[in-house]
């Protein structure tokens, strides 16, 4: 298996304070890794810094090339799909256009509307609500139309941060199995930061755990999953 | 009666006008979240540069055009070169770079072209209407370029990519960089459509104002009035709120004792006011909303 992306000794920066210190890890062609941690350890900041976010330094590689200096946009271009905190949605335009906005790099525009019939094949319901603007949508389906805008990227790497955040854990379990039908099915690399680590763990190949900007734990998601001690004192379940 | 229809067509007809500065000044505020000061100074710049034009023998339409691809040039450079520097800085520098504008843009055109007034032509001739005294062809012209201009706007706001990716980038400029807009660019695009809907509505204006440099002091506050009217984060609010500050002038002018000329322009300026104290979003904008 080739790495896709690589992170080395990263360091970010709010102002003058440090977030990250000095935090290397690979991603492998394929997997779905899982980044955990509690709050404030730097698991949103290392997807920002990804995404030149936040200021940062320390290589950081994307299919061999470095993606350092790279605007957030350029780099969103080479396939790197970002769902944000807080999910990103165009929440005063519809749904279907926040699905044409996820493409709007692309230039292949009827692919575009192949690939939104299948992201409503993939999520029925953001089919009904195709002409509703996105911000009446609920909850658990503004982080549909999230996940789906960055699949119309056809990305190669999907980076989501906390997409259980404010879901009820019914509609955490359905979109995780997507998730995982995404990552098996359309071949997408997939790196998610999570606070929920049980269910993380469950869908993961491999995970990385984050304390106060370091990483201090890492390996197969299966070992971590069983490994009590490293459950008492670093995922807290 | 025949003076309440007139007065209301003439109103019609500058709140075509109205719309069209209303209109470029919701454009920026969307993309900058700043009033454009200068936006007045830069369609009366733009109006001189089609009177050159017209001067050195370019035939009217011609001219325009030639006039819409410059102006919409010239805001995209004033971006890049004096508001994409200042993107991060706090309001009040913001505001003085627009005054700063202001001033530049005024003197350079008194400089390059004097203060005396000029005529300056129009392609639909001044005559009645079908033969009605009620409202002249250059009104008409007016109204039906901008109500062009607007339902071209809509289609590029609403059919095209490019259009959408404005909308995505002004909304939400975090999210529109995470899908791969180039948002900085999205603004100096903002600038320069602004830009050239104000050389529409200067030309459309100079014959009745007549060229000057400061022909659009009392349109600009005008389009500020609808501006605000119309709530500063709706187009469609912007134009009609235009063509209300337009009719309404009119109508206080004529029939309010005591108003006269002379005082339509503090009643701009009190509306303004007023829409701002009764009802902030004013008649179509949107309070911003977030959840956290």
């Amino acid at each position: 298996m080739s790495v896709l992306l690589s992170v080395h000794d990263l360091r970010a920066y709010y102002g003058q304070v440090q977030a990250l210190h000095g935090l290397s890890f690979d991603l492998n062609e394929g997997s779905m890794t899982t980044l955990l941690g509690a709050n404030g350890a730097g698991k949103t900041t290392t997807l920002r810094a990804i995404c030149n976010m936040v200021r940062s330094t320390g290589p950081i590689q994307f299919e061999g090339k470095p993606l350092n200096g790279k605007s957030t946009e350029n780099i969103v271009r080479l396939g790197i799909a970002h769902v944000p905190q807080g999910r990103g949605t165009f929440t005063t335009l519809t749904v279907e256009e926040n699905l044409q906005l996820g493409a709007i790099s692309r230039k292949d525009t009827k692919a575009i509307t192949d690939d939104i019939e299948r992201m409503y094949a993939h999520f029925p319901v953001l089919k009904q609500r195709h002409t509703q603007q996105a911000g009446t949508l609920s909850g658990g389906e503004q982080q549909m139309l999230a996940v789906a805008r960055a699949l119309m990227l056809r990305p190669r790497l999907m980076l989501l941060d906390e997409p259980s955040f404010g879901l009820a854990p019914l509609i955490v379990r359905d979109l995780f199995n997507i998730l995982g039908k995404i990552n098996r099915e359309d071949k997408v690399s997939i790196l998610v930061v999570e606070q929920n680590a049980q269910l993380a763990l469950e869908i993961a190949d491999k995970a990385y755990v984050i304390e106060t900007g370091r990483i201090v734990m890492s390996g197969n998601a299966k070992e971590i999953a069983n490994d009590e001690s490293v459950r008492k004192s670093y995922l807290g379940y | 009666m025949e003076l309440f229809i007139n007065q209301v067509l003439a109103g019609i007809a500058t709140g075509a006008i109205y719309a069209c500065m209303a209109l470029a000044i919701v454009m920026i505020f969307q993309a900058i979240d700043h009033l454009n000061f200068a936006q007045g100074e830069m369609a009366m710049f733009a109006t001189f540069i089609a009177w050159q034009l017209m001067q050195w023998g370019v035939p009217y339409w011609w001219a325009f055009l030639l006039t819409l691809i410059i102006s919409f040039a010239g805001g995209v450079i004033i971006e890049r070169l004096l508001f994409k520097p200042l993107a991060k800085a706090p309001v009040l520098t913001n505001v003085a770079g627009f005054i700063a504008l202001f001033a530049i843009v005024n003197s350079v055109a008194g400089l390059i072209w004097d203060f005396t007034i000029k005529q300056f032509p129009t392609p639909f001739g001044s005559s009645p209407f079908l033969g009605s005294q009620l409202i002249s062809t250059h009104q008409v012209g007016m109204i039906g370029v901008t109500l062009g201009l607007l339902i071209a706007l809509f289609v590029f706001f609403r059919f095209t990519r490019i259009g959408l990716a404005m909308r995505a980038a002004a909304a939400m400029p975090e999210s529109a960089r995470l899908v791969g807009i180039n948002t900085g660019w999205m603004v100096a695009l903002g600038w320069g459509m602004a830009s050239a809907i104000g050389a529409i509505a200067g030309i459309l204006i100079a014959p009745v104002v007549f060229l000057e440099p400061n022909m659009m002091g009392g349109v600009l506050i005008y389009g500020f009035a609808a501006a605000v009217l119309g709530g500063l984060t709706s187009p469609l609010g912007a134009v009609l709120g235009g063509f209300l500050v337009g009719v309404f002038e009119n109508l206080v002018g004529t029939y309010v004792p005591g108003v006269g000329n002379e005082l339509k322009l503090p009643i701009a300026l009190a509306l303004i006011v007023i829409v701002l104290v009764v009802k902030p979003t004013g008649l179509m904008g949107h309070t911003v909303v977030k959840r956290v």
